[in-house]
């Protein structure tokens, strides 16, 4: 290892490394005082806590951020999730306003509160800052949970706290507000005229959601932002800077000078920050003695979800899948228990206008990638990617002209996707206007398992009668592996009654 | 992840290079290493033998033309889409004489001293065999055009700047190779506008069906500089049927993927699949993005989807503008109209919708829900379609200009966006083409031509440009010309924001380092 070596350092800048000198110098860093609730974690902690504090801080606010992940994978809705979090971050992570205290941020009670938040922030970062996985994931849950906060803080509060971060935002004089005003009503949805709000310009790199979805109006590089957009660009500075942050970390991270209390209780933290992702495990969506092959998955596709099933639909119609649709049904049939060498069968016997050149040059290496029998080692030894859940298909890009991956229930218009369940045997009239009315509200996932139980009713009942429900369990399904799996597990339920 | 990064049926999907051959397809090895050995003699003697050597080479050079003249001769009975082989010598002789590796290199380079923006820059070659040759680079413009003249490639593409050497990857961790930087791209091609192009299907186009990318071009074009305040963006035709648009300020090489995709999101309108039902529903009032391209787009609609495509003449198209529309009643007059005079044109079709409105026989008609409607379906047939995937990703690898589509044999020249009107596919130059001109030129130019031996390569860096005696370049004798200065303009007006920036941005960063090392 070639490292730099100290001694070369410009002699003046190496003066405090005396050990000597420095040993009764007061800190140069300070306790922090926390005048605000939120928090931007600019300022690592310098001051020390025992190792239970430690442990005990970082397991309290690791549930916090695993319910908050496990509500966005169960597709709650922000009202739902702040019923859900609300008591639980009273009681393990409590974090008060200013006003709820006589003597206000010099409350001791506040300041161990806000330090708790503080430290324990910091720890779960040095545990989740390993791997690429968990730095997203964790940005992600920390971002949410600043956002619930900031949502919920009052708003002189709020006030105090921005002006307190120093952000660059140049506010936009009356006259130029007045020029642009039609543009800005125009672009800023919800918004009557212009001169209610204090306007901001800023790079529109700061407000990329924003840009996304084309509510605010851009003028050479700079986004004219109302102030109630706040919350959009100050969520974006807080993931902006703790993803840098994270990043660091992990480079700092194999130079950890430590001995082995910490590692081991890291290591342990990060474990446990169990993947609501993977509530699928590799092999679950396998039925044992179902015969699957090439051959079978025409008239298996009854038991697949609709989108699936959509896909199976079109692959038959066109003879071809566009790339992202190929994708996502090939995970699916893995996903089944389809042995790669059939899946190629499937795949080429599919794709009929191809010659076997055409389809080995375009097609096949994707099939076997997706297997992980091609590709990095990464990929190889996770065997490919994993099936797609629900979540995944549901907040992937919209399926663009030609496309057919996606969800029926969110991607399709509802008047085809009414006439989609309709060419696959579903034509009670309650059951499509409910699947609309979920459609409308975007609880997609509840559309489908409404279809699933209409379409499986029979068997559903049957299957709670004789008891066997225990083995089929009837949670709500979120990924479309447990979909096939159930209907076809029921299905079976279903023979198995009729011939005895 | 290179399903993240191949697009459909893109060859970036064979990604894997274990099966590829190190060594250049055997046919033009003999040429190449001839050459080398040329050059490296030349350096250390140059005696008898040497001029020899030269002497061989340039007997190689002139029967390039020659042999590839029959194959011109098919491409100007079938212009077009009908398949053109390119054979391995024409591309060898192109890149050998017309290639301009040196304004290339400045473009990428942002400079002309080599630096890590080109020498970290991946490159991705299809070679003839079409194996696909990931992660090379080159560090300097010289090696590059080298390593082409070498392995002959029948195409190449672009990637990102990486934080290391993209060929020193496997010495590297996993994950430690970043990429950091590349143009920000726009890909518009005409196969997502099957369903309303009437004329032409699959990789055909017209003149007619151009205009659909002429429009978006436009429509976009003007986005970038206006609402995102880019001004260095270079539109290259594709060499069959689109165009790419590269996005080259420094501002926009740099931005993180999130910001890419809020770039594409802005851009992209027409969503959703065929089973999407209504592609367009805007809110009102309209965005003044939206607003500024309907009035840009209008009269296309009135000419290309109109009259040159006559998208509505058909019973289905009709129906489909139908469901576009949203009252029941002005719709069953209409289509009692249609029905009972089957061929009336598009044009007046679209009119036949206001007429009805106005004669007021349906009695829900909202005029300003039927306005909305008609913009939005104004919208939906004359948006631009971007492939948004493309853009999305720093790493997504595109096309380089000045290569040749290996269908049509045509180069992917620029489009100048001042003429973009004047743009014509079907006469942008093709390999051979361009080679017979060099030939023609010479027979008309005997004392001047490239006869004599080394100026014969196109755009050797070293090139001399010294004063009028100067011998002209080979791609000077051709139609190529016009586009290679709008890329040499193009360039200049680039590397002189990129020098003033650096300089500011030395000025501004000095300061800083020296507070940064006070800490320590």
């Amino acid at each position: 290892m070639i490292r730099q070596e100290f001694n070369r350092v410009d002699p003046k800048r190496r003066a405090n490394l005396n050990y000597k000198k420095t040993q009764f110098a007061t800190p140069t860093f300070k306790q922090q005082d926390y005048p605000h609730r939120l928090n931007f974690y600019d300022t690592p902690p310098t001051a020390e806590i025992t190792l239970e504090q430690f442990e005990q801080w970082a397991i309290d606010r690791l549930k916090i951020l695993a319910e908050i992940e496990a509500c966005s994978y169960r597709n709650k809705t922000a009202a739902e999730t702040t019923a859900h979090i609300t008591p639980l971050l009273q009681k393990f992570l409590p974090l008060s306003a200013n006003t709820s205290s006589r003597t206000g941020a010099t409350d001791p009670r506040l300041k161990n509160e806000r330090q708790k938040d503080h430290y324990s922030h910091f720890i779960l970062r040095l545990a989740f800052s390993a791997t690429e996985d968990l730095r997203r994931r964790f940005a992600r849950a920390e971002t949410m949970l600043f956002r619930f906060r900031f949502q919920a803080d009052d708003t002189r509060e709020r006030r105090a706290f921005i002006d307190s971060l120093n952000l660059d935002w140049e506010s936009v004089s009356d006259d130029e507000r007045r020029e642009l005003s039609e543009h800005l009503v125009a672009a800023t949805p919800g918004l009557r005229r212009s001169d209610e709000e204090t306007w901001y310009k800023v790079d529109w790199e700061k407000v990329p959601e924003l840009v996304e979805r084309r509510s605010v109006f851009l003028s050479k590089g700079k986004a004219y932002v109302p102030e109630r957009e706040q919350l959009s660009m100050i969520i974006a500075e807080f993931t902006a800077r703790l993803e840098r942050a994270l990043e660091l970390t992990s480079r700092a991270l194999p130079r950890l000078d430590e001995d082995d209390r910490l590692s081991p209780i890291l290591n342990h933290l990060s474990k446990n920050f169990g993947s609501a992702e993977s509530v699928y495990t590799e092999g679950e969506g396998f039925v044992d003695g179902a015969p699957i092959t090439a051959a079978s998955i025409d008239h298996l596709s009854q038991h697949f979800p609709l989108c699936m099933r959509s896909l199976h639909m079109s692959l038959r119609k066109n003879n071809h899948l566009k790339h992202y649709g190929r994708l996502q049904y090939t995970l699916f049939l893995k996903g089944i228990g389809l042995s790669l060498e059939e899946c190629i069968l499937f795949w080429r016997q599919s794709f009929k206008g191809f010659t076997d050149d055409e389809f080995n040059s375009r097609y096949k290496y994707n099939v076997r990638h997706a297997y992980g029998d091609v590709g990095g080692d990464v990929n190889r030894r996770g065997r490919g990617y994993p099936p797609y859940s629900c979540q995944k298909i549901l907040s992937d890009s919209n399926p663009g002209v030609g496309q057919t991956h996606g969800c029926p229930y969110r991607h399709f218009s509802v008047d085809n996707l009414i006439g989609l369940l309709q060419s696959t045997g579903v034509h009670d009239k309650d059951l499509l206007r409910g699947v609309r009315e979920d459609v409308e509200k975007t609880r997609y996932h509840i559309a489908c398992n409404r279809v699933f139980e209409f379409t499986h009713k029979a068997e559903i009942k049957k299957a709670k009668e004789d008891g066997s429900a225990s083995e089929i369990d009837l949670d709500t399904i979120v990924h479309p592996n447990t979909y096939f799996k159930r209907s076809y597990l029921l299905k079976q339920v279903g023979k198995a009654q009729k011939n005895s | 992840m290179p399903h993240s990064v191949a697009s459909e049926g893109s060859p970036a999907s064979h990604k894997d290079n274990e099966v590829l051959p190190d060594a250049p397809p055997a046919t033009d090895a003999p040429n190449g290493d001839q050459k080398n050995e040329g050059a490296a003699a030349e350096k250390t003697t140059a005696g008898v033998k040497l001029e020899d050597l030269f002497d061989d080479d340039d007997d190689d050079d002139n029967e390039f033309p020659a042999s590839s003249a029959p194959v011109e001769t098919k491409t100007e009975e079938a212009p077009g889409p009908a398949p053109v082989q390119v054979d391995t010598e024409t591309m060898l002789a192109f890149y050998q004489r017309l290639f301009p590796f040196r304004y290339l290199f400045q473009w990428l380079n942002h400079g002309i001293v080599p630096s890590p923006d080109f020498g970290n820059r991946e490159f991705a070659l299809t070679l003839q065999n079409d194996a696909y040759l990931r992660y090379q680079s080159y560090p300097t413009a010289d090696l590059f055009r080298k390593d082409i003249l070498k392995m002959n490639p029948s195409r190449f593409e672009i990637g990102p700047v990486y934080n290391r050497n993209p060929r020193d990857r496997k010495t590297l961790g996993a994950g430690q190779l970043k990429p950091l930087a590349k143009e920000l791209v726009f890909d518009i091609d005409l196969t997502d506008y099957d369903d309303i192009r009437t004329c032409c299907t699959k990789a055909n186009i017209c003149e007619k069906c151009w205009a659909f990318v002429t429009m978006a071009i436009k429509v976009v074009d003007t986005a970038l500089r206006q609402d995102f305040g880019f001004q260095h963006i270079l539109w290259v035709y594709s060499g069959r049927r689109g165009a790419h648009a590269w996005v080259c300020d420094p501002r926009a090489r740099t931005l993180p993927d999130d910001r890419r995709r809020g770039i594409a999101g802005y851009l992209d309108l027409i969503r959703g699949g065929t089973s999407s039902g209504k592609r367009v529903n805007l809110k009102r009032p309209l965005h003044p993005h939206m607003n500024r391209s309907l009035e840009i787009l209008k009269p296309y609609f009135a000419q290309t989807t109109l009259v040159d495509q006559d998208t509505f003449a058909s019973t289905e198209q009709a129906q489909r503008l139908l469901s576009l529309l949203p009252d029941k009643g002005l719709n069953d007059s209409l289509r009692r109209k249609w029905e009972s005079a089957p061929d009336r044109s598009s044009t007046n079709k679209w009119a036949d919708i206001d007429a009805l409105a106005k004669t007021g026989k349906s009695s829900t008609l909202n005029p300003a829900t039927l306005r909305d409607a008609k913009q939005d379906i104004v919208l939906e047939y004359t948006y631009p379609r971007l492939d948004s995937e493309v853009s999305k990703k720093m790493i997504h690898l595109l096309k380089s200009p000045f290569v040749i589509h290996p269908g049509t044999g045509r180069v992917c020249v620029p489009i100048d966006i001042r003429n973009i009107e004047r743009f014509d596919p079907l006469s942008a130059p093709t390999v051979t083409q361009l080679l017979s001109e060099i030939d023609s030129w010479d027979a008309d130019h005997p004392s001047n031509g490239a006869a004599e031996v080394p100026e014969g390569e196109g755009s050797v860096p070293n090139a001399s440009d010294a004063g009028g005696s100067r011998k002209l370049q080979d791609y000077e004798k051709t139609s190529l010309k016009p586009y290679i200065d709008y890329f040499r303009s193009f360039i200049a007006s680039l590397n002189q924001e990129e020098r003033d920036g650096k300089r500011e941005r030395n000025e501004q960063t000095a300061p800083e380092v020296k507070s940064e090392s006070m800490e320590f």
